[in-house]
């Protein structure tokens, strides 16, 4: 069985003092950056009023193929990652093209609580109050220029500190993309925290997708490429298994996966005896995002 | 073979039924760490696949107990029954996790056992090794008679690979401990080919 610690979350530094630390090695460093997590907000329109999981349920079960198969490894292993110093290359069909330091692409963003349903492709969900900012404000920092159509994505490649990466399970680097009015949806967030406090690392710091209509495996963890262009791109699972995965994996009840049925969902953290729930069209999220796909067929395009 | 040996009076006095008292223990602790929360935040999918690989080590090893005798000389032999009883009985509770406690929609059972190939190859496993079950008793050696009773108990050569394969099929990904599994089940399977067999008396031979 895995490692278990008896540490509670309790027992980490208190917030206060954790901050004060920043704050006085921020001071020694001249870094102005600190947390990157930003305020919380109170739910605005875009959250759901279910309860949220609990830090420790959202951060002990990850699916982070760079850490390992088990749904534990990434908590185990993913501390070893360095996020500090990081950049975002951007590049393709953009104004602005550049390798950006992480602390000039968050220049100017927006960050605010979204409080998100997130539904595995596996059957399984989360509620989860995420902070970050919105895809499209990035896209109009950078400037989209008109023939630009689809947004891909790429996870860091660093074999040394992504023990999975040494294995050939998943041609790396992972792969994401959206097509343009995807990734212009307001819903569409890039996520820097969770809680209010930095994204840990095992969720994909320090900056991740957050497609909530979408399979989580769609919401590409610890982007360091963002590039745009004219045609679909590459997606990791899609390439992995085009039968299994299509490019959209919009959460889609009526379309069962070959492996699971997409009908029912299990909540995390509900214990052993927690009751499926039926899996709504597009995770619930239809009123903002049905209009995209008018007149596709969505099990075709799957 | 010396150490075989004292291995082997030292079992003399262990009765294979205190395996079924030690058989129990394992699910019992699972389902107490499911309760308690030491099995983590999903603890049904976490019992579901621990219960299902106990199962497949436990059978695996009752497939190595013939190879062990032949090339070391250490006899487990009185304990095979126990252990492909206890094999069956962590599968069984492992398809009634799944059904009980994971899917639990009767509708959803059937079609995820026809719709899904590695759900169709594990219910075939299962499937198979109920006769065997239910024939492992001396009443039915005797019914059934010595050879025939022999002939029908090689169907478990065909459920533990069913039931390796079922595990590899599982993964997402082609996983390396799914693979080891199958790997180590071909190879006790492979030794009990004529020619594997012909080979290792060839071996043993002054």
């Amino acid at each position: 069985m895995s490692f278990k610690t008896d540490l509670k979350y309790s027992d980490v530094t208190p917030r206060a003092d954790y901050l004060n630390r920043r704050q006085i090695m921020a001071g020694l460093g001249g870094v102005a950056l600190g947390s990157i997590a930003g305020p919380g907000f109170a739910a605005g329109q875009y959250s759901t009023d279910a309860t949220p999981n609990t830090l420790e349920d959202i951060s002990s079960y990850n699916n982070f193929y760079e850490f390992g198969f088990g749904k534990e490894d990434p908590a185990e292993y993913a501390h070893t990652l360095t996020t500090d110093p990081w950049s975002v290359q951007v590049d393709g069909l953009v104004d602005k093209p550049g390798n950006y330091d992480l602390a000039d692409l968050l220049t100017g963003m927006d960050i605010e609580e979204r409080i998100y349903r997130f539904r595995c492709v596996e059957a399984w969900s989360m509620v989860i109050p995420w902070n970050g900012f919105q895809l499209s404000q990035l896209l109009e920092k950078v400037g989209v220029q008109p023939s630009a159509k689809y947004v891909y994505f790429e996870t860091l490649v660093r074999p040394e500190e992504m023990p999975g990466q040494k294995g050939a399970s998943l041609d790396w680097p992972y792969r994401e993309g959206l097509r343009l009015d995807e990734a212009m949806n307001p819903l569409t967030l890039v996520a820097t925290g969770i809680y209010g406090e930095d994204l840990p690392n095992q969720n994909g710091a320090p900056l991740r997708l957050v497609v909530p209509w979408k399979y989580g495996f769609k919401s590409i963890k610890s982007i360091v490429r963002i590039s745009l262009m004219d045609s679909q791109p590459q997606a990791t699972w899609n390439m992995q298994n085009p039968a299994e995965y299509g490019f959209y994996s919009n959460v889609n009840p009526t379309v069962s996966h070959p492996r699971w049925s997409q009908a029912t969902e299990r909540k995390i953290g509900g214990g052993l005896f927690a009751r499926r729930q039926e899996t709504l069209m597009f995770n619930g999220y239809g009123e903002q995002v049905a209009n995209m796909y008018d007149g596709m067929d969505l099990t075709a395009n799957f | 073979m010396n150490v075989s040996r004292t291995i082997n009076n030292a079992l003399r006095m262990v009765p294979a039924w205190s395996l079924y008292i030690m058989g129990v223990l394992p699910p019992v602790w699972l389902f107490y760490l499911g309760l308690t929360g030491g099995l983590g935040v999903d603890p049904i999918k976490a019992m579901e696949h621990e219960i299902g690989k106990l199962g497949l080590q436990v059978l695996v090893f009752g497939l190595a107990i013939t190879p062990l005798r032949k090339l070391t000389g250490l006899n487990l032999m009185k304990f095979r029954r126990a252990l492909g009883l206890i094999g069956f009985f962590y599968i069984a509770l492992h398809l009634l996790v799944w059904l009980v406690l994971d899917v639990q929609i009767l509708g959803q059972i059937w079609a995820d056992i026809i719709k899904r190939p590695y759900i169709t190859v594990g219910m075939a496993a299962l499937i198979a090794m109920i006769p065997l079950a239910v024939t492992s008793n001396n009443w039915s050696i005797r019914k059934l008679g010595g050879a025939s009773w022999k002939k029908l108990h090689k169907v478990v050569y065909g459920a533990v690979l069913l039931g390796g394969v079922h595990y590899t099929m599982v993964g997402k990904v082609w996983q390396s401990e799914a693979l080891m599994y199958l790997a180590v089940i071909t190879t006790l399977l492979a030794m009990r080919l004529p020619l594997a067999k012909w080979r290792l008396k060839a071996a043993k031979a002054p």
